[in-house]
């Protein structure tokens, strides 16, 4: 249910995707209802709609089997996700006539955010007192909602007025940086400890530790690392020695998560039989290394960012980052709680196959046009100084491979979401218990 | 071997020394640097206005400023110096889409005072000391000398 609807956000954010990289090509046909800035809000909205409400399934599931308790109470859960769905809906229908805030990820209007915080609180609420009550308090758990604690938390400083354009960044970054390199990570790490555990059956004592260290090296790295952000926005200079020395750290998190998926899966005896879900779990810690690592690594150092700040660069890695890291994770969760949740073995299918080689390559596709287009932008506009619009239409043509492999993508999710539907129903057995 | 224990500590120790110093040098930059290099007894009434109108529009949805935002069309800390105000109050008080090179920018129809006060957003922002960006082209106007 609740991934239900995360499902139906993914799907719409990828239209609004279309929209752009259409827009991008020199199809601007929709200008007049949906113009570009439309679109993007709506595209990322989605985007971070759809994984906080994976992530809040993940939670509703994991936390209580964790714990050993039933969720405290499954009424407030519905109303939580449904009054989450309504304002996100509202949302998103402001930013079609012009209602919004204009601040990059954060374009909820501020009435607006009071009702997010005050959802979230209720979500929170649920899961403390699940948690708390509960028989137990693993790291697993411990981790995962410490993660949704601090993320709730840092939405905040993002809710300040400032008349000052620096102070306002500067506290964007507090949401958008402490949340996809700190506290999101911690969410990440939580949900891939326990289907790793689930999965491979490594003793849950030996995963826990390394779960300890991969979220120590994502803080001790990244917080600090917020620096990375602050080159040229108006701070000081020495963001720039502390922010590069920091966020080039940062790949070491997700190279340790890596690492310790591909360790902890060779190391299981147990050989669980849901092979999707398996697929998805080892592919998220692979795909957020190289997507949030190495090509965050490949534009962090003061002295390139330089030229890259700002430019399509920045778009190649904020895909393969989100997908790699987030996006993957919820699909691997969705693959290894359905099954039980319905009672269908369905554990390993061609089209389920499909769905995930498609979707990676036509992600993979994407970023490289990303990639393309934005190298050639920094040397055509940053370094031989040709003036921007010169640029764009140069660079055209990548747009063009973005969309096609975008199609690949596309057909990858929407096989993936074909299974959730044709095979999320509970059967008649499951139905009886 | 490293035990449970130890990588608890190391996560819990390293997370609260490296919060301590971001707080401080987040505190040292804001109270003192930030309002040094932003000039900030220059924002008046009107670049106040100008950041308003700026979020109410989204005008990030579509360009970069201090290099965030989107990139579909260019960035515009440093316009006044690139075009000079007349060319800017007159993209913004267009009541049809500017389109130069085929690329449409939403029609705002802004009213005189309203485009002055971006104007003036626009002119404050320019003079932030933003150590070095956007960094000068390499090899500006070696192709086309004339220009
Ligand atoms: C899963 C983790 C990550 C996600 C989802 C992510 C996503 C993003 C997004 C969306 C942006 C654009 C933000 C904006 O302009 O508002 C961004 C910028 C950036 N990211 Fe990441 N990122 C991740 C990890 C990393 C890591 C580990 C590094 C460094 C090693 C890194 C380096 C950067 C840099 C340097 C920028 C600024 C680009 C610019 O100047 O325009 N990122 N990231
Ligand atoms: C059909 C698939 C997709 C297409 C065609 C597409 C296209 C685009 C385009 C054209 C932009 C705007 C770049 C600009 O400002 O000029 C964008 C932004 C963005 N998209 Fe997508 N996208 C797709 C799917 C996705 C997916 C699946 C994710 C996440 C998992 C994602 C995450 C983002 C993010 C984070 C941004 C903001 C990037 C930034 O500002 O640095 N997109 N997308
Ligand atoms: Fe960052």
């Amino acid at each position: 249910m609740v991934f239900a609807l995360s499902m139906l956000l993914l799907s719409l954010q990828i239209v609004y995707g279309f929209i752009m990289g259409f827009a991008h090509m020199g199809y601007d046909n929709l200008h007049s209802f949906i113009p570009f800035n439309t679109a993007r809000a709506v595209h990322t909205n989605l985007l971070v709609v759809w994984l906080l409400s994976g992530f809040m399934g993940a939670a509703y599931y994991i936390i209580p089997e964790e714990a050993e308790n039933e969720l405290v109470s499954v009424k407030w859960a519905y109303i939580q996700l449904i009054s989450l769905a309504l304002v996100g809906i509202t949302a998103i229908i402001g930013y079609h006539f012009n209602y919004w805030e204009g601040r990059k990820f954060l374009e909820i209007p501020r009435p607006l955010d009071w009702l997010v915080v005050a959802n979230v609180l209720l979500f929170l609420g649920l899961i403390l007192a699940t948690l708390f009550k509960g028989k137990k308090r693993t790291t697993t758990a411990l981790v995962l909602t410490m993660g949704l604690f601090f993320a709730a938390l840092l939405y905040l400083p993002g809710m300040i007025w400032f008349d000052n354009q620096t102070m306002d960044s500067f506290f964007r970054w507090w949401v958008v940086h402490l949340w996809v390199e700190g506290v999101w990570e911690l969410i990440m790490g939580g949900i891939l400890a326990f289907l790793l555990i689930k999965l491979t059956g490594v003793d849950r004592e030996v995963i826990e530790k390394w779960l300890y260290v991969i979220v120590g090296l994502t803080f001790i790295s990244g917080i600090l690392g917020t620096g990375h952000h602050y080159y040229f926005i108006g701070a000081p200079k020495y963001w720039l020695i502390i922010g590069g020395i920091f966020s080039a750290m940062e790949p070491l998190a997700f190279l340790a998560m890596a690492l310790f998926a591909v360790a902890m899966y060779r190391k299981g005896e147990k050989r669980h039989p849901n092979k999707m879900a398996l697929n998805w779990t080892l592919g998220t810690a692979i795909v957020s290394f190289a997507g949030a690592g190495l090509l965050g690594l490949a534009h962090t150092f003061p002295a390139v960012n330089l030229y890259t700040h700002g430019t399509l660069v920045t778009a190649m890695h904020a895909h393969l980052a989100f997908w790699g890291a987030y996006g993957m994770i919820v699909l691997a969760l969705i693959s290894y709680t359905m099954p039980n949740m319905t009672g269908r073995k369905f554990y390993d299918s061609a089209t389920g196959n499909y769905a995930f080689w498609l979707s990676n390559i036509g992600m993979i596709g994407m970023t490289t046009a990303f990639a393309a287009a934005g190298v050639a932008q920094v040397y055509m506009e940053r370094i031989m100084g040709l003036e921007f619009g010169e640029v764009q239409k140069e660079i055209q043509i990548h747009f063009l491979v973005l969309v096609l492999c975008a199609t690949l993508f596309a057909t990858g999710i929407t096989l993936y979401i074909y299974e959730f539907v044709r095979y999320g129903r509970p059967t008649d057995e499951a139905l009886i218990k | 071997m490293l035990s449970k224990n130890q990588a608890r500590i190391f996560f819990l120790g390293g997370t609260a020394v490296s919060f301590a110093i971001f707080l401080g040098l987040s505190w040292h930059s804001l109270s003192s640097e930030v309002p040094k290099q932003t000039n900030s007894q220059n924002i008046t009434p009107q670049v106040i206005n100008g950041k308003k109108l700026w979020e109410a529009n989204n005008c990030m949805g579509c360009h970069t400023i201090l290099g965030e935002g989107a990139y579909y069309a260019p960035e515009l800390t440093k316009v006044i110096n690139r075009r000079g105000d007349e060319f800017v109050k007159a993209v913004l008080m267009s009541k049809t889409p500017w389109q130069p090179r085929g690329r449409k920018m939403v029609a705002y129809g802004f009213s005189e005072s309203e485009a002055a006060d971006l104007v003036e957003f626009f002119r404050w922002i320019g003079e932030t000391d933003l150590n070095g960006f956007p960094a000068p082209p390499k090899y500006k106007s070696t192709i086309n000398l004339e220009n």
